[in-house]
């Protein structure tokens, strides 16, 4: 990466950082909803994207996973027990059924598994809407609270929007974490090479498995917030389409890059904000500009500053040859 | 010289067809062994069967005298079995160094180890070694993908010996690579085979190539075994000359 220098990589993030925390202060209600939406979708979409975009496993079951964790926050919480806990439910929960749903990867991989979980994700929608002595049906669960942070009420709509950004702090440091690791390298070998990964004693059973799990961990945390968030949850948001804009996020943005879901989250979330003033047209341009840009660059924006940033070593690099070519030309 | 490697009796069949049929030998330890034979005559299926790659329809690998057939490939590499595939098989949007480091990390402590542990998996010094041994310093943070089709050939032999193999099959290593940097790879591969006594077997068409690397040489023609000895012997042979080698 000698594109950008590290310092002003750091400075950059620092200032978004910043802003992130000291714009919304004067942001009003709505706006608020809207950013702590974009932060609960960029967890559930950073999960897909290391389940998709790194270990190249396909998946139209995260919507589900966002309900799991939504649900589980939902009935805890209005039973008293302290959002933390549930969150940690959440996590553990929507790992395990991840776990599960992985083995079908073992056997099946791309269209094929996105069918079964597809049908994964149906499964989950039924059971949300009909097990109504536990999810309350299509009457849902409301007057989901909002938890107590070291003793502070977060029921304002400012506290809330800092709970769901110090979680995609946190998120975001451990996806970091994972992906620069080992563990991370050998996701990506699983996407490009699972024959060769093997050969070179990576078990692709177990971080295929993996990889379902955590990031269907991340969706169950992501959906843990939402419950708060809304303060009222029922079985329609979690329903396919969730799985579709997650995966579209994921695609928008960059599968396989880091910041990829941010990206991806913030235009799902915000431009239907912004093309507000096009009242009906709205979804017809959103259509269109996802296919334009996935004509243009299919690994989506942040495949642009990819490319963008290769071309530009490819530059740097046939200027030295040049110059080393030149140097064998004077010398003889 | 005790065996690393014997194979008993392997069979193969897809459908009709006996790819690999009742194949027996040993490969002792510290010997190159060559594999030659026609087209289609069943020595990549050979590599897949002894390396999990495929379950063969008959017979017993065993490996240091334990029996293995049927592990899995990733739990036969990390019992020392190493291999690279005839096709070129590297992660091209990883550096020189991460698909090193990569080739290495499995043979690192655990999985729990290798979440929480340091991000290279404590390997950066011996990938730097190896490519430095195989003289690819000047591209280790190229993403392999941008390499010459000699040098990614160098790259995929070099992950092969990362994890510090006992055994390495390698399947035609030297098909497409020119003849600098071929006799390049052989003087590699001879210094590894000497200085680790690591134990080769290597499938490959360019006789000249096995002819001088390989201590013995086994021919395979229509799945079977046609002949297995010293280099110049197999040369002499009749059925070899009218199976393969011609006049």
């Amino acid at each position: 990466m000698t594109g950008f220098a590290k310092p002003l990589k750091i400075a950059l993030g620092l200032a978004v950082i910043a802003a992130l925390i000291v714009v919304p202060m004067n942001f009003n209600r709505y706006g608020l909803f809207i950013l702590s939406q974009w932060a609960v979708m960029t967890i559930a979409a950073m999960g897909l994207n290391l389940t998709l975009g790194y270990a190249g496993q396909v998946s139209l079951a995260q919507g589900a996973f966002v309900g799991i964790g939504a649900y589980a926050a939902a009935i805890m919480t209005t039973h008293g027990w302290p959002l933390p806990a549930a969150i940690a439910v959440a996590i553990v929960l929507s790992f395990a059924v991840g776990w599960v749903l992985g083995y079908p990867a073992l056997r099946v991989q791309h269209h094929y598994l996105a069918f079964v979980t597809l049908a994964f994700s149906t499964l989950a929608f039924l059971v949300f809407r009909n097990e109504s002595w536990l999810t309350g049906g299509i009457y849902g669960i409301s007057n989901i609270p909002r938890p107590h942070i070291f003793g502070i009420a977060t029921n304002k709509p400012l506290p809330f929007y800092y709970v769901c950004l110090g979680s995609l702090a946190i998120v975001s440091l451990a996806v970091w974490w994972l992906i620069r690791s080992p563990w991370g390298r050998a996701f990506i070998a699983l996407r490009e090479n699972p024959l060769r990964a093997q050969s070179l004693g990576v078990d692709t059973r177990r971080y295929t498995l993996m990889a379902f799990a955590i990031g269907s961990a991340l969706g169950g945390v992501a959906g843990a917030l939402y419950a708060p968030l809304t303060q009222y949850i029922d079985p329609v948001p979690f329903n396919l389409s969730l799985s579709l804009d997650l995966l579209m996020m994921v695609i928008v943005g960059g599968a396989g890059f880091y910041l990829g879901p941010f990206l991806g989250a913030m235009i799902a979330v915000l431009l239907p904000e912004w093309l507000r003033f096009t009242e009906g047209y709205y979804l017809m341009l959103y259509a269109i500009a996802v296919m334009l840009l996935l004509i243009w660059s299919p690994t989506g924006i942040l495949g642009i500053l990819d490319r963008y940033m290769a071309a530009r070593r490819t530059k740097a690099a046939s200027a030295l040859r040049a110059v080393a070519k030149s140097r064998l030309e004077t010398a003889q | 010289m005790s065996a690393v490697l014997e194979v008993t009796d392997i069979k193969k069949n897809f459908g009709g067809i006996n790819a690999v049929d009742d194949v027996s030998f040993d490969v002792r330890e510290g010997e190159i062994l060559g594999l030659i034979g026609p087209n289609g005559c069943g020595k990549s299926t050979l590599f897949n069967c002894i390396l999990g790659q495929l379950t063969p329809s008959g017979g017993e690998v065993k490996l240091d005298g334990r029996t293995v057939t049927g592990l899995r490939p990733s739990e036969l590499n990390k019992l020392g079995v190493s291999r690279t595939f005839q096709l070129l098989q590297v992660f091209p949007k990883l550096s020189v160094r991460e698909n090193l480091i990569l080739a290495g990390q499995e043979h690192q402590g655990n999985m729990a180890s290798r979440l929480v542990g340091r991000s290279d998996a404590g390997l950066t010094e011996a990938a730097n070694q190896m490519i430095g041994f195989f003289k690819l310093d000047h591209l280790a943070a190229e993403p392999a993908g941008g390499l010459s089709y000699g040098q990614q050939k160098l790259l995929d032999a070099a992950m092969a010996f990362m994890g510090g193999p006992r055994l390495v099959l390698l399947d035609e290593p030297a098909g497409g690579v020119n003849p600098t940097m071929l006799a390049d790879l052989k003087e590699r591969l001879i210094a590894i085979n000497r200085e680790k006594n690591a134990t080769f077997v290597v499938i490959e068409h360019n006789m000249e190539f096995v002819m001088s690397l390989c201590s013995r040489v086994m021919v395979m023609a229509e799945g079977k075994v046609l002949a297995m000895g010293r280099p110049d012997e197999v040369r002499k042979n009749p059925a070899v000359i009218e199976a393969y080698l011609g006049h």
